[in-house]
């Protein structure tokens, strides 16, 4: 009985001692992202009509859509608040001309909370 | 006669010095008695709930519960925004188990509206309350094993629990709060790249789960800690209405999976797991059996998953009704009551927490135990504070009455200025949203 459990606690040892570590060092390694990852908001403005069905039904009311041109000829404008921003990506579902995707980019820690506030 | 009268005399002199003699007992036993709080903040809790302990040496005669610091009124905030800005509110009851809880809302707002949402969909929202209830009972194992001083099974469990992690972030595309629910199916679709992922996840899991299990099932040490800790025997489970596997190490077969199927679950075989100990070891045991039956789950629903669309159109706005849904939580039972107006946001929304249930025998399961396995015995129900912190009852000398926002923070102002603190200096920001 006692051999038996030494010889597990010896396979259990040498297992581990040729493991990679299962942490990563984030001053040298990148965190990995998989490929679906849900990061900020790519906004393209060519296609977008202003119908605001992305301000409407966001959660945590983080973007805003205003058109600085005139009716005719469109000069859109996108401001998404990365502070309050959950990225849960419900606007790109909701933007009926796909003008809304989503980056892999989550490098958004700012020092200010002014800068927080980002043109898209 | 006489003699009689002796006797009686006798009897009740015996009688008066063993009441003074049990009357000295109890006073000497109160006056040992101490009480001790903890909490609301403690190294043991990982949440804010107080416990006032009445220890008679180092047994515990009687515990007074006070849940209810982290409220945030999340059923109020429900009644301001939509059915979608809802969903993404829900998401956040509980940070563990999310999916739960958005599953639920969605089913509640499905049948009010009359959807039926595709069999692909009812099975990615399967596959993804199963990985949840593995990273669920995961993170309890190593908290469990914490509380008791067994680092190493802590450091293990978690380890594991990333990889189930990063398959949940790979399917849902975030690690927490997945966001894959909406109101007639599911967000995205799953692949075959991901399927591959997740029984490769699945078949690593099984190894470690099942080292685990062996471990729990022949370690003294850990026996020693966990047998007949905070018993909750069958009768008394059924007395205060215990969900989950507090429920279920106590022989009581209450999982909602298979007693009232959602989803795809009637297509699903689900095993009953349940357990005799009715003890803190019971919980454990079924936890690990239970992650060890979800990896069935997972591989037969990714084998089994069938084509075709993922989501139904929904309309805006929901049909008045009144509807109850209920799902299996990793800690339990899991009720939502929506009401609709016709509107597009609900009337009200009532979320009872699985924990909300197990709180109920904490009081009896803590009598009689030894201060050193109270931490242990609170962790073993897996407790979510914030979940549990559902309602707010104010006492009120004046009875009720209805204030607005201007008149609740004049309230507040004065209710400090009778303390002798002026916070009417204090400047406010302006409420943008939802005021």
């Amino acid at each position: 009985m006692i051999k038996q459990r030494i010889g597990k606690i010896i396979n259990e040892a040498v297992k581990n001692f040729f493991r990679k570590p299962a942490t990563i060092s984030l001053a040298k390694d990148k965190i990995q992202i998989v490929k679906n990852y849900r990061g900020k908001l790519v906004y393209d403005p060519a296609n977008c009509t202003g119908c605001g069905m992305c301000v409407r039904n966001c959660p945590a009311a983080a973007i805003t859509i205003v058109n600085e041109g005139t009716k005719e000829e469109r000069k859109m404008k996108a401001t998404l608040n990365v502070g309050h921003c959950i990225f849960c990506c419900q606007c790109v579902d909701s933007c009926p001309k796909k003008c809304l995707s989503y980056s892999q980019n989550i490098d958004l820690a700012s020092f200010n909370k002014e800068e927080l506030k980002m043109q898209l | 006669m006489e003699k009689v009268d002796e006797n009686k005399e006798r009897a009740e002199n015996k009688e008066n010095e063993e009441n003074k003699e049990s009357k000295q007992n109890r006073e000497t036993s109160e006056r040992n008695r101490i009480v001790i709080p903890i909490g609301p903040q403690h190294p043991s809790l990982k949440e804010p709930s107080s416990f006032i302990i009445t220890l008679e040496g180092e047994k515990v005669v009687d515990a007074v519960i006070g849940v209810g610091y982290v409220h945030r009124g999340i059923e109020k905030a429900c009644e301001s925004r939509t059915y979608i800005q809802n969903l993404y509110l829900i998401e956040r009851v509980c940070g563990i188990c999310s999916h739960t809880h958005s599953t639920a809302f969605c089913q509640g707002i499905e049948e009010l509206a009359g959807i039926t949402i595709p069999r692909r969909a009812a099975y990615i929202r399967v596959i993804v309350a199963e990985l949840e209830r593995l990273h669920s009972h995961l993170l309890w194992l190593g908290v469990a094993a914490h509380e008791i001083g067994f680092d190493t099974l802590f450091m293990y469990s978690w380890r594991d629990r990333e990889k189930v992690l990063d398959v949940l972030a790979e399917i849902c595309g975030n690690r927490v709060n997945y966001g894959i629910n909406t109101i007639g199916g599911v967000r995205r679709d799953i692949d075959s790249e991901m399927m591959q992922d997740t029984l490769k996840m699945a078949d690593y899991l099984e190894g470690q789960l099942k080292y685990y299990l062996d471990l729990v099932m022949t370690d003294k040490v850990l026996s020693a800690r966990l047998v007949g800790i905070g018993k909750l025997s069958r009768e008394d489970a059924l007395k205060f209405g215990v969900v989950g596997p507090v429920a279920r190490a106590a022989g009581i077969m209450d999982d909602i999976r298979i007693i009232e199927p959602y989803a795809a679950y009637d297509e699903i075989p689900v095993n009953p797991v349940t357990d005799t100990h009715a003890d803190v070891f019971g919980r454990t045991v079924v936890r690990i059996k239970e992650m060890l039956e979800s990896l069935e789950i997972i591989r037969y629903s990714v084998k089994n998953i069938p084509d075709g669309d993922i989501a139904v159109k929904a309309p805006r706005r929901i049909p008045a009704g009144e509807v109850i849904s209920r799902t299996e939580a990793p800690r339990g039972e899991n009720i939502h009551y929506i009401r609709s107006n016709g509107t597009d946001m609900p009337d009200r929304v009532r979320i009872r927490a699985p924990s909300q249930a197990n709180w109920q025998g904490m009081r009896h399961m803590l009598q009689g135990q030894y201060l050193a396995d109270i931490p242990i015995t609170i962790a073993a129900i897996d407790p979510c504070y914030s979940c549990t912190d559902r309602a707010i009852v104010v006492n009120s000398e004046s009875g009720t009455e209805i204030m607005d926002w201007q008149g609740l923070r004049q309230y507040s102002i004065e209710w400090y200025k009778k303390r002798g603190i002026d916070v009417s200096l204090v400047k406010m920001p302006e409420r943008k949203f939802y005021a």
